[in-house]
Order: C-alpha cells, then structure tokens, then sequence
C-alpha cells in the first residue's frame, strides 16, 4: 500500500479487515499507467468509425460507399445489406425488443450507426466517413414523448411485425389503485403536479469503444471492452454472432467511468465483432464524445404526473402516472419481471397507507436508453418524484418539510416493513439519520438566516431529500436479465505461502474493487489486504456474474466474497483440527488464526494452514489437498440504504443564478467496508445530482436534432461549481447480508436532485409564490419561474 | 475522438513572412494562434483550411506595454493569462482582470490570445465588448503596411472582421485617460461557458461629470452591441444609479439576441439591462477610487 | 513532416501529418499512454500536459506546433523511483477513482504548486476547473492538492515497489 517512509501518513494504521485503507489500484493510475481501451494497440489491428444519420427519422434510399472504398487506407465498408447476410443487422436488447445494428430500411434516431468503416488509422476512418454518400428521405419525427401515442403519430418501429403504434411497453402497474382510491377520498389534503425527470447522460469520462480480435485459425474471439457486465454480454454475442460462447472472452482492462453507460450491446460493438470476423485481423472502434452523448445509452426521460394525500398531518398516499421516453429502441436494462425497473420504489420512505404506480413506455425518434447514470433501475426518478410532491405537500400544509417526513417515516420498529408497492425493506430507523443531518446543517440556524436574507430581499432556500432505495438485485427467484439470474459467483485460492487471490465478475470502474474486496477477505480471513490479490473482469479467468451496476458490488459480489471467505475458514478448521490433532469443534477464531479453546497458545495461523494443505501431509478424512472455494451467492433480498439530505442554495434575485453554497448529505448504508470509499462515491454522485439539477440536460428541438451533442453543452459541473459536501453516517445494519453492508454507489445520484430543487423552489417560494419547478433549473428556467412563467422542458 | 481534415503547416518565422504566406495562399489560408476556436472546429469538420501558418513565434507580436503617456498596447499574441495576470491592465483596465477570469478556463487561457479571440468574432466573446467599451483600436497589417481600426469598423458581422485575407491584426491600443474605470459583467450557465449575456462598462469621470464612457455588449446581438444610446444617456450626466438602471433599459431595448440553448429572448434582454447597470456601477466605484 | 518534440526532457522523432494532434503524438510514443482524450471540445481537460511548464490541452494543439517546446506528461512526475508529492498527494487523500481524469489534474496540480505553493481552496478550484472528473465531486481533489502542498519538500526515500504505491 502507500508506504513513504517518513512522511507522517505512513504511520497510519493499516487495517486488516474494514477501515479506512488506502487503495491498491492507485498505484498505476497515478502513474499514468492504467490500461484503458485506447491503450491498447493490438499487431496488425485496424480502426473502425461509424457514419451516423443526420436526421431522427428518415427513410434510407441508397448508400454509395464507392468512393469511401477508393481510399487506399480503407479496408472495408460495411452497411446493413453486409450484416444481413452474417444476421447481424438486427441485434437482441435487454428489454427483448430488437434493435438495428446498422440501419437498413430507415434511420430512426439522429445519429443512429448507417455505416462502418475499417481504415489502417483513425484519422483515415474519419476522413472516410465523409467519402459515403447517403441518399436520405426525411420523415416527419415523434419528440414529444406526450405525443407518441397520439392517434396521427408517425409509426417509429415499422420494422416489428403486428406493431400498429409507438407503445414499447404494455402499461405496468402496482400497488392498489381501490386502496389509493380510498385513501384520496379520506384525505384532508392533496397536491398533484406535473414532475418532468429530463433526459440526460452518464457520460463517463473515457467513451466507449471495444477492440475484437477474431483468431480465425482457431475460432477464439478475444474482446477488449470497458463493461459492466462481462458475462451476460458474452451469451449475447455468442447467441447474436452464432459463435460457441467457450471461444469467447471478454477482458476488461482499466475502464474510465461507467455509470450505466457501460451496460449495454452497442451497435459499434457488434460491428467491430463482424470487421475482426472478415477481415480476421484486430478492429478497433472506440467513439468521440459527440457519439457517446448522442447515441449511447441516456438516463431518465420520466414525464411523471402525480398526486399525494395526507391526513391529520401524515403522508397517506400516493398515485403516479408515468410516460417513459425510451427513444426508437427499447434497449432499457433492468431485471425482466420489473420493466418499469424499481420505480414502484416511489412509494418511499413513508408509512403510506395506499400507493399506485402506472408506467407505459413509449418509441421515439430519439437515441434508446433510459436506465443509466447512477439510477438503480429507476429509483432516481422514483426518490425524484416522492420527495418532490412531499415537498410540495410541505408547501401546500404550510408544514416544515423535515417535521412532516418525521411524522411519516416507517417507525423502526415496523421493520421489515412490507410497502404498499411490494418491496420488503430491511431494516431502517430514519429519524436519527434524519437528526444528524440537521445537526451537521444547523437546521434551525438557516431557517433563521433565510428569514433574515429574505427581509434583505436575498434569496436562499433549504431543500430536503430523505430516500430510501434498494440495490444489490437480486434473488434469483425474482430477478433476472435476459434469463440470467442476477447471482454472482466468487472465487477464492489461497496459495502455499498463505497469499491469496480472490476472483469475482465485474471490473470496477473506479468504486475501488482491488482494495474493499481484499479488505472482505482479510476482515474474514485475517490475511492483510496487500496479500490478497482481486481479479476481476476477464470471463475466462472469473466466475460468472452479472456485473457491477444498480450498487450491487457490494450486496451481491461482496456477500459472495464473505461468504466465500468464510467456507475456505471453515475448511481451514478441518485442517487445523488435523494439524492441532484436535477436534474441530475445540478450536475457535480470532482473525487469522484457529486455536484451541482454553489454550491460545495452540494454535495455526492461516498461514500455515495453507502451506500444510498443499504438503503430503494427511488430510482430514474425505477433504481434498488445497484451500480454496468457489461460491455463486444468491442474495435473499435487496438491501435498502437510505440517507437525509440537505441543500442549501442561494439564487441571484436579478440574474436567477442558483449556486448550491453547502450540501450535507447523511447516508446510512450498514456496515462500511472502507469508509474513505464510501464517502469518495458519496462526493461524487452528489456532483453528478448537482449537475442534473442544475445544467445536465440531452434535448431536442421539433425535428429530433440533438442540441446538447458535445461538451460544450452538455455541461458537466467543475469544481468551481460543487462545494465543499459535508457527509454524516449513521450505520444501521443489513440483517439478511453476510457482513450486514448494503450496496451506496448510487445514493447520493438518487437523494440529491430532489434536494436542489426543494431548495430551489423554498427559496422562491415565499416571494414570487413558485411552487414548481422543472430540470435543470438554469438561470433562464429559473428567471422563468420567478416571473410566474414556469416553463417545462419541451 | 474527432480529428482534424488534412492540411499543410507552415511556421512563420517574421510577421512580414506571416503576411507574405497568407497572401500567397490566399482564402485557403488561416493563421493559427492559441487556435482555441479553429481546431475545435477543424475537428468537428465544420472548418477545414487547406493551409494553417503558425504565428506562435512571433514572440515580438506578445507584450502589453504603456506606449506614450496616453497609449497602452496589448500585442495580438498576448495570451488571456498574461491579460489576467497583468499589472498593468489591472491598475488602469481592471475590466480585463472582471473578463478574464470568466474566458474560458485557465488552462485554455494558457493559449488563448487576444488577437485570436477578436478575430473569431463571435458575438458571445468577452474581449471584443470589454475593447469596444474602452474605445480601443486595433492595427492591422498587411502587405501594404499599417491600418488603424475603430472596434466599431473592426466588427463587420458576425464572425466576420476587417482583417481582410493576407492581413494580420498585431497590435490592440487602449487609450488612457485619467478618471477612467471599468468593469465586465457576465452570467453563465456554467463556469468557462459562453455568455449567455455580457455587459462591458468604462466611465471617465471628472469633477463628478460623466466625461466619457463606454458600454458594448456580448452574446446579445449577431455581433458585439455597442450601445452607442446608452453611452449618449451617460455623457455629461452625473454617475447615479437611476441613471444606470436607464441606461441599462437602454440596453435591453437595444440589444438583439436570439434564442438558443442558453436562453430565450426575453430573458437575455433581462440579463443585458441588470449587468449594464452593474457594470456601469462597478465601473464608477473604479472610476471614482472607491473600488478595489 | 518530420517533427522532433522534447516530451520529458527526451527528444522524441516521428514522421507524421501536419493535422496529428499533440495528444495522439504523445499517446503513440512508447510508455507513454497516461495522457488521455475523453471530449471532442477542449472542455474536459483529459489531456493536460505542461508545456513550457504551463498546463495546456493538448488535444487543441497539433504536434507540429510543440516542436521547440519542452513538453511534460504525467510519466515525467515520478523521478529515480520518488513520486512527486501531488502523485503521493493524491493517494493519501483518495483523489481517484477511475483514474482517467487524474494524469490531467496531476499536471494541472504540479503547475499550481509551482508557481503558487500556498494556494487556498478556492485557487485550487479555479486552477481546476478547466478539467471534469465525474467521479470524485473534487473535494478530495482540493485536499490532495492542499496535501502536496503542505509535504513539497519532504523527499520520499523508499522506491515504490509493485506491491506499495
């Protein structure tokens, strides 16, 4: 780990086990010396790039690629026609629909993949792009998402057979609409509002790219990919490209960001694969960022109507009616039995009486997507939308919002507590995590400097966001994607000098996995993380799984690291037992070591237990020589962080600038394994929910043009934006996870954005009587509201 | 990542050898400086000049310098972080340090110059209304020697100036006068974006008169907005705030934005009424010693 | 054309385009892949790089135009096997996550400390922000940089071996 002798860090304790220890990985990065794709450079490799359609919709009349082809540095063109006849015009999504690999009768999104091009260099195949000559006979486009299912509407996915409409997904419901009914007609209260959750983008920093390198002579296809789900993409090629998915291994590499975007099959994979399968050499393709904002997998597009009810001064219900935008292919990533995701998770952390949740999904002329950037399968926009409407029922009660979500919140001793929409939480007690934020704002201090302000014609609003969310899917019983159970394996080896090396599925992109999954074996094990290599990411040399998105690291990967810690622990007391000429059920644990009870003294540290099961010496009756173990880990159930959060903004009553001035956010997600990780994922979603609440937004104008193609409008918040965040913790265990940890990688992206916006609207509230406001809430949008003229997106 | 079209590179070595390659090449031809805006759009492919003439070692074109007692000049390949960090300037034009700080991002401004940025031209940039505020001229030479320019005849349109192709702008001149402040207000969506609306204020101010002043305006217009009414209102009238909130109703009025990803038309009139009056403000403070 | 470009004190000779831009010169030198791309517009600061000892993005920057400078990556910052004090900085303080944001930020963090070996959080941050991290929300960042600057001259003695940082 950082060792520099006589600075006076050094001296830190390193933990074994949980703690805060700093990370293994950084030691290439901070070299310079990570391997990303693009770092990658292969003998005899080509490069690919992608033509894309200018248009959102528009038939295809003809592609001339006759002049691309006369280029001398270009290898191959390759269109639709070509991709047919290997059957890979047209690949599988997530979502079961089917989505175009290279467009062939229409475009239906602007910048859709038309063709691609392999050159010896990728200035070349850029200079290519421009030598294809597409005939295009543009058609009337669908952007508004409210409008998809209007009777005249253009019909997008003419492709599908019986597909009379823009419908991507039938109605989806849940909860129960008599019960909510009832609720709203026992109500002494009640808003509705009109809550848009934009579209917007991950954006990694590194975009996404691959580079397949068919071995024609022995059929193997090696795959270099930044991916967060190794595994399954691995069954899909095999399936999409008819090759044995033996001969398939996808090797991850260092990945720069993912956030979702990093989940799906993208065409530009699927062309690489069929370039390396001609032309039988290594192709490279990897996208700028134009490509990446504007045809990678977006997130949110949630136009959300919504009412709430309350009684006696307690939330009671909750009705939601949602269109989701998923663009012109349903490529949404999410467990097949939920395709609305975990949104029915809106029924949040109130002990509601009645809740109902209708989500249809409809085609647009827009690039495909939905379920990224941090979401948990929806459950941004579910915390978006509950803690929105509280917040306005706050308003509309004349009520402290903190005071009414305290006199709602699920009691702790109501846990597991069975919400209205179906979840199971584990375990929970609210109001403390609640109080501690307060305290680290000083609450009732900024209650009175906004009174003070407000006399002085300044402007500053307090905004909350209390979430409860569920991550870490999932039971195999319940969850899978594309018909693989969402479980996930873990390997671990000991070797002869008492080293190990510990394999789970998914590569990290930045949560750190070298050093908290060495951290859970040496907690279980005793072994000190810097002994304890992680492998991850390369499905040849790690066990199955479906990779590490929806903060399931922690609750699926992580309990199958623990639990199978504890299996080469419980074989190591076998050999103990041996060793000690004992019985194993005299010996007991302290970490590292197996001794006999009553006389400590005796006993085998792990050590030496492992140099003894790989001598001759004899072995427990029936055990096999070695210590390792292998496990596939079937959560029981989701985990639920949850966390309170406190936005502090101040807004320019002339300009209508919003600066976010402080962020307290307080989460409790169990048992932390590496509270300086924790707390690093916790900055950084809170940047990201600044950045949506703020500035990040993917629109469109009335012809489907995208205008947030690049950074230069689609803004990402800089330093000089964030604050100084200050994190609480309160820590509430898991009862049903091995190490009582629940997953938080996502938390901060979920609880965040609502906060900023209360906080908005709180302080516009009292002196220019706004009540809502939509995202990102620039200056414009902002001044917008101020004048009375809220103006939504679109 | 995109790339830039093929091209031919020349380095020059004098700026009449800079002149006499631009006129050999002719419209094909375009100098690169900072190029900040040129190879961002040579790779987005929406420009693509055959030949680029590298004019960063004209190091004899990069100085800010008082030239005479009522003259500073700025050389066209000063870079923005020599314009923030500059004594000079701050002490007499502290509207450069207000702008700077808020172009682009300091990495960017290592490179960056002003020449370069003037001769982009597009409306929403911050050096042309924080010259044409200070009544600056530029100097532009070509084969044919030397021409002095108002800002007003410098901007011809939008992204178009009076350099002509084989011309090259080497010299700003900031006339200096006693009684003068300055100062650029500017909002954005974001730090380092474009303006969405900038304002850029100088005031020479004797015996509490209004003597002369300067008001033009960024992203507000095809071009810069020199709000020559405005400056009429200022002239001869006592510094106030009512009278700035005039002039800034003034600008509002006068001003021509179009809507775009920034904000609707509405709003930018706002935005240009509020940062006048807040320049005009700053500017005074300055002007009268009472600002730092 | 045949370019001879200074990168880390080495001359380094290609025969390239005239449109090969300085972050790809850089990037197709052996062992030297740690300056990165990640945007189209000059926004996202990926590919920091000093030249002349001034942080500059060198994605906005052809390599024809670095002849004559002195160019340093962030393979120049660790020396006969010490890490430069914002390297060690930013492992202390948990400055990364990813890592693809982090060659640029440490080139733009030497470049602070040099010239300014004090600066306060707010310097920090503007010195900062013409590079995005979506990872780290920048607070770790800022104490990293306050990090190096509080340790600048303290030598670290131990060469790093594969297994410490």
């Amino acid at each position: 780990m950082a060792v520099v002798e006589n600075l006076p860090s050094a001296t830190q304790e390193r933990p074994i086990g949980f703690g805060r220890l700093k990370r293994k990985e950084d030691a290439r990065f901070i070299r310079g010396q990570g391997t990303y794709l693009d770092d990658i450079r292969l003998p005899g490799m080509v490069h690919g790039a992608i033509l894309r359609s200018p248009y959102a919709h528009a038939r295809i009349v003809s592609i001339d690629t006759s002049r691309a082809l006369e280029h001398p540095g270009v290898a191959a063109v390759i269109t639709a026609k070509d991709l047919e006849t290997l059957g890979l015009a047209w690949m599988p999504t997530i979502s079961y629909d089917t989505q175009a690999v290279l467009a062939g009768d229409k475009v239906r999104f602007q910048g859709q993949e038309v063709a691609f091009v392999i050159a010896t260099d990728e200035y070349i195949a850029r200079d290519a792009l421009q030598l294809i000559d597409v005939e295009y006979e543009p058609l009337p486009a669908v952007v508004n998402a409210r409008k998809a299912l209007d009777p005249d509407a253009p019909l997008i996915r003419d492709d599908k057979d019986g597909q009379t409409d823009n419908l991507a997904s039938p109605l989806w419901e849940a909860g129960d609409e008599d019960a909510t009914n009832r609720a709203f007609a026992e109500a002494d209260t009640i808003v509705e509002r009109d809550i848009i959750y934009p579209r917007c983008h991950p954006a990694p920093l590194e975009t996404c790219g691959m580079i397949a390198d068919f071995n024609p002579k022995t059929g193997q296809l090696d795959i270099y990919n930044g991916n967060q789900a190794p595994n399954a993409h691995r069954t899909v090629y095999a399936h999409v490209a008819g090759l044995a998915e033996h001969m398939i291994r996808i090797k991850c590499n260092d990945i720069g960001g993912g956030f979702g975007n990093k989940v799906p099959v993208y065409p530009g994979y699927v062309c690489a694969i069929a370039g390396s399968i001609v032309a039988g050499v290594p192709v490279k393709w990897i996208e700028d960022r134009t490509e990446n904002l504007v045809s990678t997998g977006f997130a949110r597009d949630y136009i959300m109507h919504a009412e709430m009810c309350a009684r006696d001064g307690k939330i009671t219900g909750l009705r939601v009616d949602v269109i989701a935008d998923h663009g012109a292919f349903d490529s949404t990533a999410q467990p097949t039995k939920f395709p609305a995701g975990f949104f029915h998770i809106c029924c949040g952390s109130y002990d509601l009486e009645a809740a109902h949740v209708k989500v249809k999904a409809v085609y647009t002329n827009k690039a495909p997507g939905g379920v990224a950037y941090r979401c948990s399968f929806r459950i941004t926009e579910a915390v978006y939308l509950v803690e929105r409407m509280v917040g306005a029922l706050a308003l509309e009660m004349d009520a402290d919002p903190i005071e009414l979500r305290m006199r709602s919140f699920i009691k702790p001793e109501q846990f597991p507590y069975e919400t209205t929409t179906g979840w199971t939480y584990d375990s929970g007690d609210y109001a403390k995590t609640m109080k501690v934020a307060m305290e680290i704002a000083g609450y009732e201090d900024l209650r009175r400097e906004q009174a003070e302000k407000r006399e002085r014609g300044e402007l500053m609003g307090i905004g909350v966001s209390f979430f409860t969310e569920g991550v870490g899917a999932g039971p195999r019983k319940h969850m899978d994607i594309l018909g693989l159970a969402m479980n996930d394996g873990a390997d671990l080896r000991v070797h002869p000098s008492g080293k190990a090396m510990i394999s789970i599925s998914a590569q990290t992109q930045g949560q750190g996995h070298e050093t908290t999954f060495a951290q859970i074996v040496a907690e279980e094990l005793g072994i000190p993380p810097e002994d304890v290599q992680v492998r991850h990411g390369d499905t040849d040399r790690t066990p199955f799984g479906l990779g590490t998105y929806g903060s399931r690291s922690t609750p699926v990967s992580g309990g199958a690291a623990a639990v199978v810690s504890r299996k080469v622990r419980d074989k190591a007391r076998l050999i103990a037992s041996t060793m000690l000429e004992t019985r194993p059920e005299d010996l007991a644990w302290e970490k590292g070591r197996w001794y006999v009870k009553g006389d400590p003294s005796q006993g085998a540290a792990i050590g030496e237990i492992a140099r003894y099961a790989y001598s001759g010496d004899p072995m427990p009756e029936g055990l096999e020589g070695g210590l390792d173990a292998q496990v596939i880990y079937d959560p029981p159930n989701l985990t639920y962080p949850y966390g309170a959060y406190i936005a502090v903004v101040d807004i320019d009553p002339e300009t209508a600038q919003v600066r976010v001035r402080r962020f307290i956010a307080v989460d409790d997600c169990g048992v932390r394994i590496n509270p300086m990780i924790v707390d690093g994922q916790i900055h950084g979603g809170l940047a990201e929910g600044i950045g949506i609440a703020l500035m990040e937004v993917i629109s469109f104008d009335a012809e489907g043009n995208c205008l947030n193609s690049s950074f230069m409008d689609y803004l990402i918040p800089t330093a000089l934006e964030c604050p100084d965040f200050e994190l609480g913790e309160t820590v509430t265990p898991c009862p049903h996870h091995p190490l009582g940890a629940k997953g938080v990688g996502e938390s901060p992206n979920v609880g965040s954005p609502p906060a900023i916006v209360n906080a908005v609207i709180d302080a516009l509230h009292d002196t220019h009587g706004v009540k809502h406001i939509d995202m990102p809430c620039t200056p414009a949008r902002v001044w917008a509201a101020m004048q009375g003229r809220p103006e939504p997106p679109q | 990542m995109q790339t830039p079209p093929p091209l031919e590179y020349e380095r020059a070595t004098s700026v009449e050898g800079a002149i006499a390659s631009l006129q050999r090449l002719g419209g094909e031809a375009r100098v690169i400086a900072g190029g900040h805006s040129l190879l961002p759009m040579m790779k987005l492919r929406v420009a693509s000049p055959s030949h680029l003439v590298d004019i960063n070692d004209l190091t004899e074109l990069s100085y800010i310098r008082q030239d005479g007692p009522d003259v500073v000049a700025v050389g066209a390949l000063t870079r923005h972080a020599e314009l923030l960090d500059s004594e000079l300037l701050a002490e007499h034009y502290p509207i450069f340090r207000d702008a700077e700080l808020v172009i682009a991002d300091p990495v960017v401004r290592n490179r960056g110059t002003i020449g370069g940025s003037l001769c982009q031209a597009d409306a929403a940039e911050d050096l042309s209304a924080v010259c044409s505020a200070l009544r600056a001229f530029v100097v532009i030479r070509g084969p044919l020697g030397e021409r002095v320019v108002s800002m007003d005849e410098f901007h011809v349109g939008p992204y178009t100036t009076a350099v002509k192709d084989g011309e090259l702008l080497t010299e700003v001149r900031l006339p200096l006068r006693p009684g003068g402040g300055s100062a650029h207000e500017k909002v954005e969506r974001r730090a380092g974006d474009w303006a969405i609306a900038a304002a850029s204020a100088a005031l020479w101010i004797e015996g509490g008169q209004i003597i002369d002043a300067g008001v033009a305006l960024s992203a507000v217009g095809p071009t810069t907005v020199h709000l020559t009414r405005g400056e009429e209102l200022l002239r001869g009238s006592s510094p106030s705030d009512e009278l700035f909130e005039q002039v800034g109703q003034v600008a509002s009025e006068d001003c021509a934005p179009f809507a775009d990803g920034r904000g609707p038309v509405d709003y930018k009139r706002h935005l240009a009424g509020v940062l006048t009056k807040r320049a005009l403000r700053r500017a005074a403070a300055r002007a009268q010693g009472r600002e730092a | 054309m045949q370019l001879e470009i200074n990168i880390n004190g080495e001359p380094v000779s290609r025969d390239v385009e005239p449109r090969q831009l300085l972050v790809h010169y850089i990037r197709d030198t052996p062992g030297l892949t740690g300056t990165h791309w990640g945007c189209d517009t000059s926004n996202c600061g990926a590919c920091v790089v000093l030249m002349d000892g001034k942080p500059v993005k060198s994605c906005t920057i052809l390599a024809a135009m670095a002849e004559g400078h002195e160019i340093r990556t962030v393979e120049s910052l660790e020396r006969d096997g010490q890490l430069d004090p914002v390297q060690q900085g930013f492992h202390e303080m948990h400055a990364l996550h990813c890592g693809f944001c982090t060659p640029g930020m440490l080139m733009t963090s030497r470049a602070l400390l040099d010239e300014n070996p004090n600066p306060t959080e707010e310097e920090i941050r503007m010195a900062i922000s013409g590079g995005i991290c979506r990872c780290t929300g920048y607070k770790n960042i800022v104490a990293a940089v306050q990090w190096a600057a509080q340790h600048q001259s303290a030598p670290s003695p131990a060469p790093p071996t594969p297994q410490e940082v």
